[in-house]
């Protein structure tokens, strides 16, 4: 377990993207970034992972633990993730496979059917909806015991009533590892979030959440007000609002 | 059920078709025979030489199955180098360039004088014309990993074989099969050019003997052989690639 703590400019090639982040994601928490597309949200992402890319950092990267974070993150993305040759157990124990462990088919058995998909091990990713193959990919992310897992949209492609579903397995099955979950839905941020910020040109600012615990219910009327309230603050930094 | 039966039917039709259609022109037309022979005259010099043609479409088919193996073989081989080792890519791709830019079958020859008359000739002139367009089309399929599985590499830390192995190289097997029936075009063209140059045996040298003693007909049997040969090798792997898109579309 550990925490996450980010300070500096990030940069793409010479040029700064996002200027002064302070980014303090505590240990065993969910930490959101949200942000419109474009203003490099998926590349601290990257830059977490150590991805390849034009991203970097100029500042400093420190980890609770002191330990660098290569080899111990978790990435889930929005979709492209799995093997369109492979059946699902396959799917899930490539990470293993791919570090040169040997698969521990019964472990991906049980996670896929503690995220639904008991009985399918045997189809391809092609045979699944959206939300079954992103079901796919979060069994594989728990299947890896990484300690940091970061979330790019992962449901951005689903309908609003599977995105629900798929927001509650997530938090309940990803409890006590140390999240960033990308976003760019208000409501998710503000469901899923121990800690929130506004990605902009000018740094990233802390977002006031419900005093309620994560996963929050979508009903809540603090939930609900803070989401009317978020919503009517992002509408109004629009060029073209009304 | 129906949508099966419907394409070899169609097909059928189209051929009886062509068939009576060439009939009729050589009758009408009153082409002497060894010029044009009609279809049911090529018909009956197929069943009078059915020993004859099975004895040079043996021949044949085996050089062209060993060649194809062979050349599939050793193209497959050097794409996987290539994918592996950046040094092996300086090296062998401009050497790749330059033997497709020389006309193989224009080596037949001489590869007939380096290797004699028998079937060695003719499998290394099929393996030297599909090395080429198998080995190309499987090294940019193995280059052509998308983002968040080459992604997926560098999170896990994958070594570079276990990329190559568990990533690279089941996604570019539709690439690979782009290559082979590429390959499956060529290798008949291959076979029997290596056959006229210099040979005693096999359908191509049938071809030129009946041609030289006025036996169009024969000349069309044996032709009509080989074309049967070359879609068994395309419906063969038509099989086996549609089984692989079937698994990775699910249709």
């Amino acid at each position: 377990m550990t925490g996450i703590c980010l300070q500096g400019d990030l940069c793409m090639g010479d040029t700064a993207l996002i200027r002064d982040l302070a980014l303090d994601m505590p240990a065993g928490r969910w930490s959101c970034l949200l942000g419109p597309s474009g203003v490099g949200k998926s590349s601290i992402a990257r830059l977490l992972a150590e991805l390849p890319g034009p991203q970097h950092l100029r500042g400093q990267l420190t980890t609770g633990d002191g330990q660098p974070l290569a080899g111990r993150v978790a990435l889930m993305a929005q979709e492209g993730q799995l093997l369109p040759w492979a059946d699902l157990v396959a799917n899930v124990t490539i990470s293993a496979r791919l570090r040169g462990q040997s698969p521990d088919r019964a472990q991906a058995r049980a996670l896929l059917a503690e995220v639904g998909l008991a009985d399918m091990e045997h189809r391809r990713p092609a045979e699944l909806s959206g939300g079954q193959r992103q079901r796919v990919a979060l069994a594989r992310v728990l299947s890896e015991a990484a300690p940091v897992v970061l979330l790019d949209e992962p449901f951005s492609a689903l309908d609003t009533i599977t995105r629900l579903a798929m927001q509650d397995l997530a938090a309940r099955l990803l409890r006590g590892r140390t999240i960033l979950l990308i976003t760019h839905d208000p409501l998710e941020a503000l469901r899923l979030s121990d800690r929130a910020w506004l990605l902009g040109r000018n740094g990233a600012e802390a977002l006031p959440l419900p005093d309620t615990p994560a996963p929050r219910d979508y009903r809540a009327p603090d939930l609900l007000r803070a989401q009317a309230a978020l919503l009517a603050r992002l509408h109004g930094e629009l060029p073209c609002a009304g | 059920m129906r949508r099966m039966m419907r394409g070899p039917l169609r097909a059928g039709l189209a051929l009886i078709v062509a068939l009576t259609v060439w009939q009729v022109v050589v009758w009408l037309s009153n082409v002497p025979h060894f010029i044009l022979p009609g279809p049911l005259r090529v018909a009956s010099a197929l069943q009078d030489n059915l020993a004859l043609l099975w004895h040079h479409a043996r021949f044949t088919a085996l050089n062209l199955v060993t060649g194809l193996a062979a050349g599939v073989a050793l193209g497959v081989v050097t794409a996987l180098n290539l994918a592996m080792s950046p040094g092996a890519r300086l090296l062998l791709r401009p050497m790749l360039i330059f033997a497709q830019a020389v006309p193989v079958f224009a080596l037949a020859p001489i590869l007939t004088l380096w290797l004699g008359y028998g079937a060695a000739s003719k499998i290394v002139i099929v393996m030297l014309v599909i090395y080429f367009p198998v080995t190309s089309a499987f090294f940019d399929g193995l280059m052509r990993l998308p983002a968040p599985l080459a992604d997926l590499a560098q999170l896990t830390r994958a070594s570079p074989l276990r990329r190559l192995f568990l990533l690279q190289l089941p996604h570019a097997l539709p690439a690979l099969f782009t290559g082979l029936r590429l390959a499956i075009v060529y290798a008949p063209f291959a076979v029997v050019i290596g056959e006229w140059v210099g040979s005693s045996q096999g359908l191509g040298y049938l071809m030129l003997m009946a041609n030289g003693r006025g036996q169009t007909d024969l000349m069309f049997a044996a032709l009509i052989v080989l074309a049967a040969q070359s879609l068994i090798l395309f419906a063969a792997m038509e099989r086996l690639a549609g089984r692989d898109r079937q698994v990775r579309t699910g249709a």
